[in-house]
């Protein structure tokens, strides 16, 4: 296949599932509520809906409350285009690696931080101020684990790292890499936004972050924020998947490997998209102030897959 | 042209800029013209000189006499400093004739132009010096300038202060360096920089040992690393604006200069300790400089903070370059420099624009304080926009120049897994932890730099009145902006010139090993690659995407203007907006065992205690370094000079007999000695 058919069918795959892995997220978690819950279909119902909507625009604005769910937008699907989704050789792989990836995200959550304190709201201040608190509490850790991936596999990008590690087969499995991945695992949770870190499901002032932020967006904008934010939990989860478990991703383009890498791929996201839901059914939120214990939890594991790679291997 | 009509033609025009402010002291408006335009044009001679420099021959120029033996020598080294020196200051002084109108009919202009000229030109000289005296009367002629200019508004008493601490600050910095040089002559018995180099391998280790602590200790003071930093957020914040971005800028660089000179050319990196010491005071200043700074509410004292943050980060790469160096890795150490020279220059270019864009805040709202400001991006949209992309870069965010160089910094960490030694490997692995956090702190900082003084209402009368920069302000912030974006998305074309700057410091190129094509990898492709160009198109590619969803599925809406949502109450002015001190509160909690904040509320009632008059708030960090490091000290000094006042008595008598005395003793000596 054209490598350009292939960025532009996983740009449309990234975005077509984004709402599916919260559809399943939102579904399992009702089932351990003890709830029916909606339809696993109901985020594309959600985005069609807003998407059709007007908007109302705080009178405070100015043009970075109008570009940054674009920016954030864009720069989330940029990432996408460097992860590895259902075939480890992407066309764009070569244009950014792990550490590219973490600073495109963090360039869309720049400019949603900003939006945030466009509208003059206290609320969104109040949003901004602990995302960016959050998110850098996390980076330590991420940067930790990203480094004791690259040096068990000896590169950071990812199509290299996911063919590394589907090549090894089970011996994959060592100390180092199952730390890394709690490790990443903890941060897929404050980088999503999920439950002890954030309640995506709340709109109590004392609790929200990412609902903070994001207050003063309505109609078409609230629809591309609130995808931006969905695709961005996909990409996060398909990091996990394809670093950790990249078995059944297509190494070749061809139709019949591609069409198995996806149905394995939606597999593995709904399998670590159950377990997430898992995760914030069976613990209640952290007041924010404890959050730094819960990523320092992260940044000594990341440390040890370190020191436990050095010792074993290095030298 | 050669080298030397472009190096003395450099020369002579600031000093004709020095000679005109002098000339035409009365005339406000036509000296600030002529001196700038003459440094302005003097700064493009020295971009052409420096790249003739980097592309060809090295420019050397000797002096010998019986008394007189000085000498300029310009390799790749200084000239990559001339460079970051020249295009920073052309862009300083177009931005400069704007600026200085601020100060017309009020300050005395001939002496700030004169002062600015002469300024620059002796940062040029300190980094082509090439004799160790030369090199001290240059270096003493920019800091005593740079003290004259921070105390350009002497009349105020809080920029008197700052003055003081910087020149005590720096005079403590000169000594250090001396003895430094004073070590390395005793090796050559000379004072030329060319026989240090020999005279280091006959020198005992012990000795080398000392003349690094010493270099590390006299330029760390000026390149502001922790806890020597003290002086840089009072002297940053007081200098004129335009002078606060050469000194933040580029003055700091010129210690980087001569530490990188010191420590790889003359001492060739050699000792293992070096590079490790380095590496931990670096990664502290970093993170110390970047917590420091997110405290800030005076828009100009944040960015000297972020100046600390910064430096620490280039020290990153040299140490980790001098780790390499030490353990024989030659090729790994020249891509540590790289990242490290690149930063240099990328950190020169977005902090003069911030501290431009700082100044333009200043010149139209009257203030420093962030809180005092807010909703400028509507009445200042261009200063607004080249603020937004320094602080993109500052942020190290994809796809501009920042973010290329903290990405070469974090690989040459990943690169110590060559190293031979566990507890090294591990030292600076873990200081890319450390540099991810400062990052990430950083981008915090921005987004409230950023969104408190350019985003939602004006704070204040001020705010409210401010208008837009004059043109040629936005010119020199608009010169920095684009070559933030072109050496991001271009990088992959600068990093070969680096190359040949960095390799004859190590010893080896790095290049046959990296491919820095279209994307940028680090030692081998397999290591690790990104294109920051490519980036950059599949960002601009995917604008359409998100408008193209929402028409497709959603066709044609309106949007609506109305008030922003105040929970159904009908307020809705600047005092319910988020501050800064509410911004950066959480890090402060987080962080609290190192700010030891500390607050005070007052609350009055009028009348029952139900209803509250007047509430005061009030919060404040503690300065530790000034409490528990400066303080003892200067307590300490105090005392020594009061026990020595016993011998001032301020009689000739007692004078006389002390020299009677000295004679006495002398004669002793000589007659039992000699």
């Amino acid at each position: 296949m054209n490598p350009v058919a292939i960025a532009i069918f996983q740009m449309l795959v990234i975005i077509a599932l984004a709402p599916l892995l919260s559809g399943i997220m939102k579904k399992v978690k009702a089932f351990f509520q003890i709830r029916k819950g909606a339809s696993i279909f109901q985020p594309y119902y959600d985005i069609a809906k807003l998407l059709k909507k007007d908007s109302v625009v705080s009178e405070n604005a100015s043009w970075i409350f109008h570009a940054a769910p674009v920016i954030s937008f864009v720069a989330i699907l940029a990432a996408g285009m460097l992860i590895p989704i259902y075939i480890s050789d992407m066309p764009f792989g070569f244009a950014g690696d792990l550490i590219a990836i973490v600073y495109l995200l963090a360039l869309a959550r720049f400019f949603t931080a900003l939006a945030s304190l466009d509208t003059g709201s206290s609320f969104g201040g109040m949003g901004g101020s602990r995302e960016m608190f959050v998110a850098s509490m996390v980076e330590p850790a991420m940067m930790l684990s990203i480094f004791a991936i690259a040096l068990n596999v000896g590169s950071t990008n990812l199509d290299v790292i996911s063919q590394t590690v589907s090549s090894r087969g089970f011996s994959a499995f060592s100390p180092y890499h199952l730390l890394a991945f709690v490790a990443l695992f903890i941060i897929a949770i404050a980088e999503t936004g999920r439950i002890p870190v954030d309640n995506p499901a709340t709109h109590l002032e004392l609790t929200m972050i990412h609902e903070a932020m994001i207050l003063e967006y309505s109609g078409k904008q609230l629809a591309l924020v609130e995808l931006g934010a969905m695709m961005r939990n996909l990409l996060v989860f398909s990091l996990l998947a394809n670093i950790f478990f990249p078995w059944g991703i297509a190494s070749t383009a061809s139709v019949a490997g591609i069409a198995a890498a996806l149905v394995a791929f939606v597999i593995k996201i709904a399998v670590l998209g159950a377990a997430m839901a898992v995760v914030e059914t069976s613990t209640a939120k952290w007041r924010l102030f404890r959050l730094p214990d819960l990523l320092s939890i992260s940044l000594m594991l990341s440390f040890l897959a370190l020191v436990s790679f050095i010792i074993v291997k290095g030298g | 042209m050669t080298g030397s009509d472009l190096f003395f033609g450099l020369v002579v025009l600031f000093l004709i800029g020095a000679a005109s402010s002098v000339v035409l002291n009365k005339k406000d408006r036509i000296c600030s013209y002529i001196s700038f335009i003459s440094a302005a044009i003097a700064s493009l001679l020295g971009i052409i000189f420096s790249f003739s420099v980097i592309l060809g021959n090295n420019f050397v120029f000797n002096v010998s006499g019986t008394f007189l033996n000085f000498g300029f020598f310009v390799d790749k080294l200084s000239a990559f400093f001339i460079l970051i020196i020249s295009i920073t200051a052309f862009a300083v002084s177009i931005y400069s004739t704007g600026y200085v109108k601020e100060y017309f009919g009020k300050k005395n202009i001939g002496y700030l132009c004169f002062l600015y000229n002469i300024f620059i030109l002796s940062m040029v000289l300190v980094v082509s010096a090439n004799n160790a005296l030369m090199f001290l009367i240059v270096w003493e002629m920019m800091s005593i300038i740079s003290y004259f200019l921070v105390v350009y508004e002497h009349e105020k008493p809080e920029t008197r202060k700052a003055g003081f601490i910087y020149i005590v600050m720096t005079h403590i910095g000169t000594g250090f360096i001396l003895l430094s040089f004073l070590i390395l002559a005793s090796g050559s018995a000379s004072f030329s920089f060319e026989t240090f180099r020999a005279g280091v391998l006959t020198m005992p280790p012990l000795l080398r040992d000392a003349a690094f602590l010493f270099a590390l200790i006299g330029f760390g003071t000026k390149a502001g690393i922790v806890p020597l930093h003290i002086w840089l957020p009072y002297a940053h914040p007081e200098a004129p604006s335009n002078v606060s971005a050469l000194m933040s800028g580029v003055m700091i660089k010129t210690a980087i200069y001569m530490l990188i000179r010191v420590s790889f050319d003359f001492l060739g990196a050699s000792v293992l300790w070096w590079g490790v010491l380095l590496l931990i005071i670096a990664s502290a200043s970093a993170l110390l400089g970047v917590m420091y700074a997110l405290m800030e509410h005076d828009i100009k004292r944040l960015l000297a903070f972020h100046s600390v943050e910064n430096i620490g980060i280039i020290l990153i790469g040299v140490s980790v370059s001098m780790i390499f160096m030490s353990t024989g890795h030659p090729e790994l150490a020249a891509f540590g420099l790289i990242a490290a020279l690149y930063h240099t220059m990328n950190h020169a270019i977005f902090k003069s624009l911030l501290f431009m864009g700082a100044g333009s805040l200043i010149f139209s709202t009257h203030t420093k304080n962030i809180e005092e400001m807010g909703g400028l991006l509507k009445k200042m949209p261009w200063t607004g926009m080249f603020f937004l992309i320094g602080s993109i870069a500052i942020s190290a965010l994809p796809p501009l120049n920042g973010f290329v160089s903290e990405w070469l910094t974090f690989h040459a960490q990943l690169l110590s897994i060559n190293l031979s030694d566990n507890i090294t490997k591990i030292i600076v692995l873990s200081s890319g932890a450390a540099l991810a956090l400062t990052s990430a702190l950083a981008a915090a900082c921005f987004v409230k730099a950023f969104g408190i003084s350019f985003l939602a209402l004006p704070r204040s009368e001020h705010a409210r009145n401010a208008s837009e920069a004059p043109g040629s302000m936005l010119f020199g912030m608009g010169i920095l902006s684009l070559l933030c974006i072109a050496l991001g998305v271009l990088s992959f074309y600068f990093l070969p010139v680096l190359d040949s700057i960095a390799s004859p410091l190590s010893g080896a190129s790095v290049l046959p090993k990296v491919a820095f094509d279209l994307s940028l990898a680090a030692l081998s492709p397999q290591a690790g690659s990104i294109s920051t160009i490519w980036i950059f198109l599949l960002l601009f590619v995917f604008v359409p995407v998100p408008f193209l969803l929402s028409l497709a599925l959603g066709g044609r809406t309106k949007a609506r203007t109305y008030e922003t949502w105040g929970c159904g109450q009908p307020v809705c002015t600047a005092r319910n907006e988020y501050t800064a001190t509410g911004f950066s509160k959480p890090i402060r909690m987080w962080g609290s065992g190192i700010y030891r904040p500390h607050r005070e509320i007052q609350t009055s009632y009028a009348g029952s205690p139900f209803f509250k008059e007047r509430f005061t708030f009030d919060t404040q960090i503690e300065p530790i370094f000034e409490k528990y490091f400066y303080e003892p000290i200067t307590r300490l000094a105090f005392f020594v000079s009061r026990i020595l006042k016993v011998i001032q008595t301020g009689s000739i008598h007692i004078y006389l007999l002390y020299i009677f005395i000295t004679l006495v003793i002398a004669l002793i000596y000589v007659g039992v000695g000699g």
